[in-house]
């Protein structure tokens, strides 16, 4: 079963959340609404809705990642739900235990929804179709694949700086897009809600082969990449991937594609920056534009919390409907 | 199906009961705050008729529900929005049909994760019989007895209406 059609069910409700391809745009709005109503919830004295409460969730992270997995904890807390931190990369796997049978022992232990993070493409796909009827999964991110709720949460972030009008807009994916699974998503996502013009910006050894086929204007030149655009959504460069054949060097990089104020002025007035995370200062973009008044990269973690909490919330009602 | 009329008539009926309650039990400068949707179109009245200082408050209680877990989630949740703070005010909670009383029940749970009021009133369009909680209001426009397979909705925003329906 793809990996599209395992996580809707019969009449098209989330499941599961592993990837953005798959969902209509009708969907993937209902998700952006439901976020934007979870973020009057830090404005409470108690800053958590009761909806989850009962429920156990468990961030299984085969990989390391401090925002994420710290987003999707206080989504989860926010939601009332208990939750548990797993790190597999020093536990069971190390004992020799496979991935399944960790899976069945945290079942057997009344889980309700397992939030992943695995660097293997398919990981979550995997596991959502081992685990129980009951239980739900969150794809925080698998090897090259995906990594749909960042995407949501960009889109969620432009939409709120922009308005919901994609189609009038021009985006430009900055950085390194072959190994970028953010990127993957926020094209399909940027797609799904009609954007007018879809660019990504990258040196020819980190723009993947066919990248037209996603529906993207390829340019390897920045200034012409960014020219007019509305928002600029820059891509952390991976240090570990910097010793390869693929880049000359971090500084080379920056010389070429990091983003400066001065190269800005080929984009509109009011462009928005935008980055995932974790910024290297200085290869990726100047201090200057990431602290500048156009970034949003801080609203973005915000957000990111906002948009975890609907996909939590969604994706457990399903069961509770299916229940019933 | 028979509708009830006059509803602005009702309305101006509450407004003086409210203005009459607040002033017996020395309750200044209250707040408002309605439970959407209807009971924001009843506030949005109740609010203008009052000339209360503070903006009109809403909340969308989807959140609190007991029921989630069997009906799952409202696909439109609007953001809930107080823009005063609730700590120490006197509070007027509008709705506009008061039924089981579980609507209230979770609104009340919502106000308190914003703060500690200094009291809580609540006026509701109609109430209707079929408790299932506690809970009374302290003003209400139109009592009604209707069978448990009768259902009584709020039309509105412009005009406001009350419909009753036979269930099934």
């Amino acid at each position: 079963m793809s990996t599209a059609s395992l996580q809707l069910d019969a009449h098209g409700r989330m499941k599961h959340f592993l990837c953005i391809e798959g969902l209509n745009r009708q969907l993937l709005t209902e998700i952006l609404d439901t976020a934007e109503s979870f973020t009057g919830v830090t404005e409470q004295t108690v800053k958590k809705v009761p909806l989850l409460r009962g429920k156990t969730i468990v961030n299984l992270f085969f990989e390391a990642s401090t925002r994420t997995r710290t987003t999707f904890e206080l989504a989860a807390k926010r939601l009332s739900a208990d939750v548990l931190n797993i790190n597999i990369t020093q536990s069971s796997t190390v004992k020799g235990e496979t991935l399944l049978d960790t899976l069945r022992n945290l079942e057997a232990m009344h889980v309700d929804m397992f939030v992943v993070r695995h660097n293997d493409s398919g990981a979550a796909h995997f596991i959502a179709s081992h685990v129980a009827p009951h239980v739900s999964v969150i794809n925080a991110g698998d090897g090259r694949h995906s990594h749909p709720t960042q995407a949501l949460l960009d889109v969620f972030t432009i939409r709120r700086t922009k308005g919901p009008d994609f189609g009038r807009l021009r985006v430009a994916i900055v950085g390194d897009i072959l190994h970028s699974r953010v990127a993957r998503s926020q094209i399909h996502a940027l797609n799904l809600l009609n954007t007018g013009d879809i660019r990504i910006v990258a040196p020819r050894t980190l723009v993947p082969a066919h990248a037209e086929s996603l529906g993207v204007h390829v340019y390897h030149d920045l200034e012409a990449g960014i020219e007019g655009a509305d928002v600029i959504i820059m891509l952390r460069l991976q240090r570990e991937r910097m010793q390869g054949a693929l880049l000359p060097s971090e500084h080379e990089y920056y010389e070429l594609f990091g983003v400066t104020e001065e190269k800005l002025a080929v984009a509109r007035p009011d462009v928005t920056i935008m980055h995932p995370g974790p910024i290297n200062r200085g290869v990726e973009m100047d201090s200057e534009v990431a602290d500048g008044s156009r970034s949003v990269i801080l609203e973005q973690v915000t957000h990111g919390i906002a948009v975890r909490m609907a996909v939590m919330s969604m994706a457990m009602h399903h069961h509770k409907k299916s229940k019933a | 199906m028979n509708n009830i009329d006059d509803i602005s008539g009702i309305l101006d009926g509450m407004a003086s009961e409210l203005a009459e309650l607040l002033n017996q039990a020395g309750r200044d400068n209250p707040a408002m705050v309605g439970i959407h949707t209807g009971g924001v179109w009843i506030a949005e009245q109740l609010h203008r008729k009052l000339g209360l200082g503070d903006p009109l408050g809403s909340l969308d209680i989807s959140f609190y529900r007991d029921d989630f877990t069997r009906i799952g989630m409202n696909p439109v949740v609007r953001p809930s929005q107080l823009p005063f703070s609730i700590d120490d005010r006197h509070i007027i909670l509008v709705d506009d049909v008061l039924h089981t009383g579980r609507t209230i029940r979770a609104a009340m749970n919502e106000l308190f994760d914003y703060g500690r009021p200094a009291s809580i009133l609540l006026a509701v369009l109609v109430e209707r019989d079929g408790r299932e909680l506690p809970i009374q209001a302290n003003v209400v426009g139109v009592h009604t007895r209707l069978s448990a397979a009768q259902h009584i909705k709020l039309l509105g925003p412009e005009p406001l209406a009350l419909e009753i329906k036979q269930g099934s």
